[in-house]
């Protein structure tokens, strides 16, 4: 086990980068969450720099969706700690977490169904200041959705379903934005929308960190890639030295091959 | 300047309607308030065409109409279920005849009636705050409520001995406790509310409070109640601080109860702990299902309508004896929640809807037939 090392948490919120140093926007220190007898995250020292898409990969039960619920709150941690942003996130409440400047988007899709697209949008964005429903035909325009504004959510497709709920999280325009298998089920035309999506939101600045088991999105999004096996960090890198490594290979890309 | 003043006009009764009106009500058309306002004038009107015993038991159909807006705010739109609303509505009861007894006068009254609201308000507060942030929910909340009234049910009826009184106010355990009249005015005089007077002060009320709630539930308030009944964990992941929003509902719910527990009080001048019992308790679980926990309105007729029912059968209709009226009011919850699951008035909403999206689309199918005719 590596020591945990120093966490260069930014204290100040938009403090522009200045020459090399780029600032850690997320960090974890240690951070543990026994199930039972079963240790879903084991001590993990997460980091992630502003600016950055980051790609978690890893079997099943490798405790990418655990972690990120500790980041956000819907889990609490058996041990360690989850900085975000000049912020202590341990302890407190997801509702609070989130107005430090998280997003998140679950794995399987969370809209309210007996609502339509454009009330699912109005719940995140009643929330924000200012001209709400510009930043409404805005989002519905960025997901491809304004023929559908007054659909119910519950006749939506499933890849519609996907791209409402990024929507729903981006209104809160976060600083950090966690999806967790973002194209799970999309066809190959969704997930290259859903890719450019993410790409245009990265220039506007905003920071990813994407579960994903589509290791071709991973290639089309990805500055560096964590791969988490037993509820530990196994390696971590950019796309192709994970790729290129024997016994990254073995334990989970294998599968894929 | 005449057609200025005009439109100026329009559009403030726009900006009105646009407040009254939204996705979380039923019933936003012309038409729709065009009945609405048919209705409210037949009812201001029927003390005039009826006699004094029907004037006192729809007031007390009123009263209880406030009881039903409390469980359909918080269930339909929070999705909270109580079983427990009476306990708010039996201590309002209970406050306002102490604090009554106590100053007995006009003026006494009216502290009487804002003690008893401020009484029954945080009571239920103080049961939210336990309850939601010490994270009970679902069906723990409907049981916990419910014991809550069983509990004030069981304390209230052993206060019999003349030891249990707060100042002159006598509690008298079963026996109940006798209240004075709601009443308006400065010293020993003032308008006292009995009778139509009473039916009137609870119509302008009741359908001030309607409006008053459709005005909230249509607001970004109701979006948000409406988000976390639909799914707490998620609303959360948008920064609501979802207790709090539960607690503010069950308070708001608990303020509403409290109102219909004075009038109640004050529309019998008596108050007994049968207001706690599971009897009672069941009730406003009653009309709100069978009107439609998701419809302010369906709450209101459901009461009104259930103990008109309930009054008219506890003296018998013909062959049907008193004893059967609760086995007929059951009979009728069973067979709404096996046909109509939302309720009556959303069931009906919906065939309405239906029906007038059939006649548009047969209207389309018959111009497109006829049209190569031509």
């Amino acid at each position: 086990m590596s020591t945990p090392q120093d966490i260069n948490v930014r204290q100040k919120p938009a403090v522009a980068a200045t020459g090399g140093g780029v600032d850690t926007i997320l960090a974890t220190k240690r951070l543990t969450k026994n199930f039972g007898g079963l240790t879903a995250v084991d001590g993990v020292d997460f980091s992630v720099d502003e600016g950055e898409i980051r790609c978690l990969i890893g079997p099943n039960g490798a405790g990418k969706s655990t972690l990120l619920e500790l980041i956000t709150g819907q889990l609490s941690p058996s041990a360690g700690d989850v900085y975000f942003d000049g912020h202590d996130l341990t302890g407190m409440d997801t509702h609070a977490r989130i107005d430090t400047g998280i997003s998140v988007k679950f794995q399987s899709p969370h809209v309210y169904e007996n609502l339509t697209v454009a009330e699912n949008l109005r719940v995140p964005l009643q929330r924000a200041d200012g001209d709400t429903d510009g930043v409404l035909a805005e989002t519905l325009d960025r997901i491809a959705l304004e023929a559908k504004a007054d659909t119910g959510a519950s006749d939506l497709s499933h890849g519609e379903k996907q791209r409402l709920e990024i929507g729903m999280a981006v209104t809160l325009d976060p600083a950090l934005m966690l999806l967790d298998e973002p194209v799970a089920g999309m066809s190959i035309e969704e997930t290259a929308d859903v890719a450019n999506l993410i790409r245009s939101l990265h220039d506007d600045g905003m920071t990813f960190v994407v579960v994903e088991h589509d290791m071709e999105f991973v290639r089309q999004i990805s500055d560096r890639v964590t791969v988490l096996n037993q509820g530990s960090i196994f390696r971590q890198g950019p796309i192709e030295e994970i790729e290129a490594d024997e016994d990254v290979r073995r334990i989970y890309l294998g599968e894929n091959a | 300047m005449i057609g200025d003043s005009s439109a100026d006009g329009r559009s403030l009764l726009g900006r009105v309607r646009d407040r009254l009106e939204g996705p979380n009500t039923i019933g936003d058309s012309t038409t729709f308030w065009g009945a609405f306002a048919v209705v409210v004038a037949a009812l201001a009107v029927y003390p005039q065409v009826v006699g004094p015993y029907t004037v006192i038991q729809t007031s007390r159909y009123f009263a209880l109409a406030f009881l039903a807006l409390s469980l359909c705010f918080i269930w339909g739109y929070a999705g909270v279920l109580s079983f427990g609303q009476v306990a708010f509505f039996g201590v309002a009861a209970y406050v306002f005849g102490i604090v009554g007894i106590n100053l007995g006068s006009v003026t006494g009254a009216m502290v009487a009636l804002v003690a008893a609201v401020v009484g029954g308000t945080l009571a239920a507060a103080l049961l939210g705050y336990f309850m939601f942030y010490g994270g009970v929910r679902d069906t723990y909340v409907t049981i916990m409520t419910l014991v809550v009234a069983l509990v004030l049910n069981t304390f209230m009826a052993q206060t019999a001995g003349s030891e249990w009184a707060v100042g002159e106010a006598q509690l008298g355990g079963f026996n109940g406790m006798n209240v004075p009249s709601l009443a308006f005015g400065i010293g020993q005089s003032g308008l006292v509310l009995e009778r139509a007077a009473l039916y009137y002060a609870l119509l302008v009320t009741l359908v001030a409070t309607y409006l008053g709630l459709r005005v909230l539930v249509n607001g970004s308030f109701g979006m948000t109640m409406v988000a976390v009944r639909e799914d707490e964990a998620r609303t959360a992941t948008f920064g609501y601080d979802v207790p709090f929003v539960k607690l503010v509902v069950f308070t708001i719910g608990g303020a509403l109860a409290a109102v219909g527990g004075v009038f109640y009080a004050s529309w019998g001048n008596y108050v007994d702990p049968t207001v706690f019992g599971i009897g009672f308790a069941a009730l406003p679980v009653v009309w709100v299902s069978i009107g439609g926990r998701e419809s302010l309105l369906g709450a209101i007729g459901a009461t009104l309508v259930i103990e008109r029912m309930r009054t008219e059968l506890s003296s018998g209709i013909g062959p049907v004896g008193s004893e059967w009226a609760l086995v007929i009011v059951g009979g009728l919850l069973l067979t709404v929640i096996l046909f109509m699951p939302a309720g009556v008035v959303p069931t009906l909403d919906d065939l309405a809807d239906r029906a007038r999206s059939r006649r548009t689309e047969q209207s389309q199918s018959t111009t497109a037939t006829e049209e190569p005719v031509e």
